[in-house]
Formats: structure tokens, sequence, C-alpha cells
């Protein structure tokens, strides 16, 4: 046996053993590079879904909804830093990071590339969309990478409070006005699906997951996480009086599963490959934000090179 | 002068610098120069928007008429806004927020720390909270500003550019009106003269460090205590105030 084939035998009894990879460790690389791909699209994800809630701050319709939306946004700006802390323990630094990014080679979830149209925007962004987060991250957090696993138990505590607040805003507006109502259902109908979608694709067509299960990168398989996700809210849906915009949802008594219906893994691919309605508006911001303050960074470094100077 | 009306009247002027400074900050979400600093920014927005909130709620018991500090917040005009002018001008780059911030912290440090003398027992508490927050957003400008100062040579360009142009909205944030006098005699308030050498000492000893010289000019505006603004303020009330207009009543 050779030493490679030593190794990669070792790192495997040590996977099942439930053993935590840390950073100094052996690896083998694509382990390594398919940690760096899932987490710096984590920590992006993260900072790109700052734009579509950051769209509703200056309109927040009381001073409680306010702070409650603006300390959320900075929840995950705050995830966005840990994650990418947690991607620089593989040697790659956040400016790399972001470069990829802005160069359209690293991702982020998708589901930021819909547009948040109306208030109830926010409800279901909290509710659905972190509530979906939550389903995958409490999955990522017996992930076998110990630091991307202890930052996700972190952000996980978070996520819990940010899904409450989504489903207060939903439950308030559907106690509302009749406006309220519609603004809430139509929210629900366009988040609903997409939410679903945030899961990835079926087991069968999933490009990564059989090696990232056997490595314990990913513990569930995206089909049983989505399955999670759906029993969980649907009964949270009807509790509030909001519709599940899906004519094939029928609960199995004897899984005790909701069966749904198909999902439109077109327009998946569609969003994924850089054509969803906000693709293009996310990134032309994140770029042109980012060039607007290198003058700043710029000064920083100088300043900072001064200082140590002397 | 009521002194209950000219204390309700100072307390929406404080809740309305603090809302409107807030409301100008949360416009960095997702702009700032370095995650950090948009973390840094917002942080200040959330503690700027929780300071207004306490004056609002202390103006609404004031005011005893079943208007929640929501009311006050969303529900009043331009001419009803008492902000000074400075909290109100656009953002600009991030030299030019940072100087808006800095001005504004030194102004209302000494002021909170004045006021933890006043004979109003609800204000003094207020206040003795606000000034812990101010502390730090003083010190988030400053350091700023001397890193800009010595930094590179746009950087010191750009925040003197923003000092030129701010300047002429320091004076605002000193002037009085018959509320400060009724509040002044009843000791609840205080002369606002008082706090300047504070004010000047801050701004001089940081602009020093960040080779920065205050402008000359002529060119000085005053008002917002009387609620006469710049134009910014009306288009910043009707994103701010919307969702409140467009569903009267409405719970959220």
């Amino acid at each position: 046996m050779s030493t490679q084939e030593e190794s990669l035998k070792k790192f495997q009894q040590r996977i099942d053993a439930d053993e935590k990879i840390e950073p100094r460790d052996w690896m083998p690389e694509n382990y390594r590079k398919t940690l760096i791909r899932q987490i710096s699209q984590h920590a992006h994800s993260e900072v790109i879904g700052m734009q579509p809630e950051g769209n509703w701050v200056l309109r927040a319709p009381s001073l409680r909804a306010k702070k409650i939306l603006l300390a959320k946004i900075q929840d995950e700006g705050g995830h966005g830093l840990y994650l990418y802390s947690a991607a620089e323990t593989f040697g790659v630094s956040r400016a790399e990071m972001i470069q990829q990014l802005q160069e359209g080679k690293a991702k982020y979830s998708s589901i930021f590339n819909y547009p948040t149209l109306t208030w109830a925007d926010m409800g279901a962004i909290g509710w659905l969309v972190d509530g979906a987060a939550i389903v995958n991250q409490t999955m990522l957090a017996k992930c076998s990478y110990g630091p991307y696993a202890r930052a996700m138990l972190r952000i996980c505590k978070e996520e819990g409070f940010h899904q409450r607040q989504g489903y207060e805003i939903m439950g308030k507006m559907m106690n509302g006005t009749p406006a309220q109502r519609e603004m809430a259902q139509d929210a629900m109908n366009r988040f609903w699906w997409p939410s679903l979608m945030m899961f990835g694709p079926p087991d069968a067509d999933s490009a990564h997951s059989a090696e990232s299960m056997h490595w314990k990168i990913k513990v569930e398989s995206n089909d049983k996480l989505r399955q999670r996700f759906i029993d969980r809210t649907v009964e949270q849906a009807n509790h509030i009086g909001l519709t599940v915009p899906d004519k094939d949802l029928k609960y199995n008594k004897e899984t005790m599963h909701w069966e749904f219906g198909p999902i439109n893994w077109d327009e998946f691919w569609t969003v994924v490959k850089g054509n969803g309605p906000c693709n293009h508006q996310r990134m032309n911001h994140h770029i042109h934000y980012h060039n607007e303050g290198a003058w700043v960074r710029e000064a920083a470094m100088a300043y900072e090179r001064k200082i140590s100077a002397n | 002068m009521n002194t209950q009306e000219a204390l309700l009247n100072f307390c929406l002027r404080l809740a309305d610098n603090n809302m409107i400074a807030a409301q100008r900050l949360a416009e960095w979400c997702s702009r700032g120069p370095i995650l950090e600093e948009d973390l840094a920014l917002t942080n200040i927005s959330l503690d700027l928007f929780g300071q207004a909130e306490n004056f609002y709620e202390y103006a609404a018991t004031l005011q005893n008429n079943g208007k929640t500090a929501d009311d006050l917040a969303f529900l009043r005009s331009e001419r009803e806004y008492f902000n000074n002018l400075l909290v109100e001008q656009p953002n600009g780059d991030f030299a030019f927020s940072t100087m808006k911030q800095f001005l504004y912290a030194a102004f209302a440090k000494p002021l909170y720390e004045a006021l933890q003398a006043s004979k109003d027992e609800t204000l003094k508490g207020i206040t003795s909270k606000a000034v812990k927050e101010i502390k730090y957003h003083l010190r988030h400008s400053s350091e700023w500003l001397v890193r800009f100062g010595n930094g590179t040579e746009e950087s010191l360009k750009r925040s003197q550019i923003a000092l030129n142009e701010l300047w002429r909205y320091t004076d605002d944030m000193f002037l009085m009106n018959d509320n400060d006098k009724a509040l002044i005699e009843a000791g609840i308030s205080i002369d606002l003269n008082t706090i300047k050498t504070s004010f000047m000492a801050t701004v001089n000893e940081i602009f020093k460090a960040a080779h920065l010289s205050i402008p000359e000019t002529n060119n000085i505006i005053t008002g917002g205590c009387n609620a006469i603004h710049s134009e910014h303020l009306g288009v910043m009330l009707c994103e701010m105030q919307y969702l409140q207009r467009a569903h009267p009543g409405a719970q959220w």
C-alpha cells in the first residue's frame, strides 16, 4: 500500500469513527476542495443575502420591526465573517474568495436571486428561507470538518431566532387587514418553491452528494432534508391560515409525511446558471460597493503600515 | 411656554435626531467598504434606533393622547420633525458619512453627559444609557478620521471635502428656541452653548490628529429645531413612513 493509500485509509477510519478533522490534519485533496467550495459558497450566501433584506430596512413599518430586521441582517453578516474564517483555515484568503465570487467562479444560494417585493417577503425569508437553512445547517453541525461544524452550531442558534421573527411577521399579517393577508399569501406563493429548491437537486441528480456523504461533509441527503422541512412547514402554514401553493400536497398517514408535487428543476437550473431575476443585480451591487470601498481599504492599510513602521 | 410641552418638544428633537441619523446609517447596509464596517455601521444604526425609541416612548407618555412611539416616528411630516440638519444630509462616500457621524457624536456626548444633572428622572435615565453608546460611536468615527488623515492622499482629501461640506450644519445643533429657555429655567435641560466648548475641544483634537482644518465659511445653515429642514428630509420620510401611511391603522 502506498503512503497515499495508507493516509486515505486512516482518514476514512477517522471519519467512520465520527472523529472531527482539524485544519492541520491530513486530508484528501478533494475533501479540501469540496469544503472550500461549500464553506465559501455558504459565506457568500450570508453576505449576498444582506441585499434582499437590506432592501426593506429603510421601509420597515415599526420601530420594533426595524430593529429586529437590522439585527437579523447584522447576524447574517456576522455569519459571513466566521464562515470566511472557517474557510481561511484551508489557507485561502477572504480576498481570494471574494474575487472568485465576483468572477462567477464561486456561487451563493440561488434563493437570493429572487426579489423582495413587499414587506411580507421579510416574513417569508425569515420563516421559509431561514427555516430551510436551519434544517440544512443542523445537519452540517454534524459535519466531519471541525471548524465548519463548530461555526454551524453557533449559526443555528441565531437562525432559530430569525425563523421565529419571520413567522411572527407572517402571523401578524395574516391576522391583519385584507391587504396584509393578500401580501402574506403572495409572498408564500413566490417563496415556497424556491425554498424547496434550496436543498439542491434530487439525490439521483446531485453531483457532489455521494462523496460528500462518504466523507460526512453531509450526513443526510437533499431529499431527506427537503422532506423534513416540508413536514415542519406545512403545519406552520396551516396554523396561521396560509395556503401552501401546491395542489398535489397531501398527508400520507402511513409514511407520516406530506407528499408534494413536482419541483420545477428547469427554473432551479436557470437561476443557478445566472439567469434568475436578480443574479445580475446582486452581483453588480456587490462589485459596485466593493470597488467604491477600495480607497477606504487602501487608506486603512497605508495607515497600518505607517503605524507599524514607527 | 408650558414646561410639559417644552419637554415633549425637546424629547422629539432628541428622538428625531437619533431616528434620522439611524435611518441614514442603515442605508449603508450591504454597502460597506469591508464586511466588518458594514456590521459596525448597522450596529451604530441599531443603537440609535434604540435611543430614538426610548425618547419617542417618553414623548408618547408626555403627550398622553393615545398616540404611540410608532405614531410619532411614522406619522409626523417634515414640518413636524425637529432633528438637526446635519443628520439628514445624504450619506455621500464613507468619509462623508464618517464625518457626519463624528460631528453628531461629538455634540451628543457632552449633551447626554450634561443631562445627567437634569431634574427630569426619565430623561436622565435614557441619556445615561445612551451616553455609553455614543462614546463608542465617537471613538469609532474618530479612529476612522485619524486613519484617513494619515492614510493616503485620497483619504485625506475626501475627509477634508466632507468637513468643508458639513461644517455649515454644526451651528444648527446648538440653536435654541423657547422650548430650551423653558427647560433651562426648570432645570430639565441645559444652555446648549455650555457644551460648545466640549464639542470644540473634541473636534479640534481629532482634526489635528487627522490633519483637517475647519473651513472658513459664511454659509451657515440652521433651522432644524424649528422644523425648517433641507429638501432631503421629506424624501427620507416618504420612504421611511410608506407602509404606515399606505395602510392606516394596520398592525405589523
